[in-house]
């Protein structure tokens, strides 16, 4: 059968993709930033997921007004990088795994989560991002991609512990797909960042590393840490952070952590990245 | 619960709720349709012609046109959208940051090499600390 083997996650700014397209990530504003995803790429290349489930979120490129999912699942066989004003990056197309996310889509609206399926979607930095930190500049990716798109711009977006609860539902959907599939989770975005308004520029690196911390110390309390929390801590772009609950659900209760790596700054904001592993209980 | 809280309690922040996305939904389209070289140049080659074919308020037009980005969001427009705006105007994230806070660009910059904006005294209007 399939399985969820481990969860990463990380920041997702433009800037970083920017940055690497345009061969800055040796510059010494970038190396730092860069320096501390080296780990995970080793890391990815002995583990050789066959699928990611990304968990990201649509920054008003393939989803305008006219409709906001709270949670959307591309079932797809491809999804092209999407041209966000300054042309699509130059990043390979990414390749879904539609019979793995027809059943997941099937099994989770059956399990009580009602989200929407996506056949055709354009994925921005928010989901491309995430790849070129984990495998560089290949060729082409190394997984196929499964893209959870959940709103986090239309307030609100769904809580911490929905999240929570949407990634239990798909850690016991991928363990009723029969296929032997070693299946990643990815959560991305946050962490601290405000880009709008004149509180834009804040960082809170005590709130980031006590997140951090209790994704593994003390995830109860992060589950049910309430919107104006994030607002007020990480800023209202912050919120993001939820969608690494959707990971962190995923895991089941105890986790292991491989890595971390934690800079100030990208353009505006504070990226942070981590693997987790489950650990498994009777 | 959540929806009981105080979203306009923070300063210097818009919570972009609902309502918000309501009254601000022309301009957000408004900005979704720069996604598009052709509109682009239409936009670029008489901003107020282009403007005036999209149903949003006279204030918003404005806010657009002098690239007033906090009065965008007043007008309901979402940072994400406005960022069509200044991508058209080939200007980054961080110029627009740097214009909402209403610092030099090469300060604002500095401030975040420095760690950041710390929200002590910012995270309350009511009671700051």
């Amino acid at each position: 059968m399939a399985r969820i083997t481990a969860g990463v996650a990380s920041s997702h700014v433009p800037a970083i993709g920017a940055a690497l397209d345009n061969g800055k990530a040796g510059d010494p504003y970038w190396a730092p930033l860069f320096a501390g995803f080296d780990w995970v790429k080793a890391w990815e290349a002995a583990e050789k997921p066959d699928v990611v489930i990304l968990v990201f979120n649509d920054h008003a490129t393939s989803f305008s007004l006219q409709l906001v999912p709270t949670f959307a699942l591309g079932c797809a066989e491809s999804y092209a990088p999407a041209d966000e004003g300054w042309g699509p990056r130059p990043v390979p197309t990414v390749y879904g795994h539609p019979d793995l996310a027809t059943h997941l889509a099937q099994a989770l609206i059956l399990d009580e989560f009602d989200i929407a399926v996506v056949n055709e979607m354009a994925v921005d930095h928010g989901l491309t991002v995430p790849l070129s930190l984990m495998f560089g500049q290949p060729a082409a990716w190394p997984v196929k991609v499964i893209p959870l798109a959940v709103n986090v711009v239309l307030y609100p977006p769904p809580t911490g512990n929905r999240c929570w609860r949407l990634g239990e539902a798909i850690a016991r959907a991928v363990a009723s797909y029969p296929d032997d599939l070693n299946v990643q989770i990815w959560g991305t975005g946050g962490m601290s960042h405000q880009l709008q308004g004149p509180r834009a520029g804040l960082i809170n690196r005590a709130f980031d590393t006590a997140y951090l911390d209790d994704l593994t110390a003390d995830p109860e309390r992060l589950r049910t840490m309430r919107h104006i929390e994030y607002l007020r801590e990480a800023g209202s772009e912050g919120i993001e952070l939820v969608m690494w609950l959707v990971m962190r659900g995923a895991l089941g209760p105890r986790v292991r952590e491989l890595h971390r790596h934690y800079h100030v700054p990208a353009s505006n904001t504070a990226v942070g990245h981590i693997v987790l592993v489950p650990v498994e209980t009777l | 619960m959540s929806h009981a809280d105080d979203l306009d309690d923070i300063p210097g922040t818009t919570i972009f709720t609902a309502q918000r996305a309501r009254a601000g939904y022309h301009l957000n389209q408004f900005c979704m349709s720069l996604m598009q070289a052709a509109n682009r140049e239409r936009f670029k080659a008489d901003e107020r012609a282009y403007l005036n074919e999209w149903p949003m308020a006279e204030a918003a037009r404005e806010a657009v046109l002098a690239r007033d980005f906090n009065a965008m969001i007043a007008e309901g427009g979402n940072i994400y959208f406005l960022a069509k705006i200044f991508a058209t105007d080939g200007l980054s994230f961080q110029w627009a940051a740097a214009r909402m806070t209403g610092a030099a660009q090469e300060d604002y910059a500095a401030m975040m090499l420095a760690g950041g904006r710390s929200p002590e005294g910012l995270r309350s209007i009511k009671e700051p600390w």
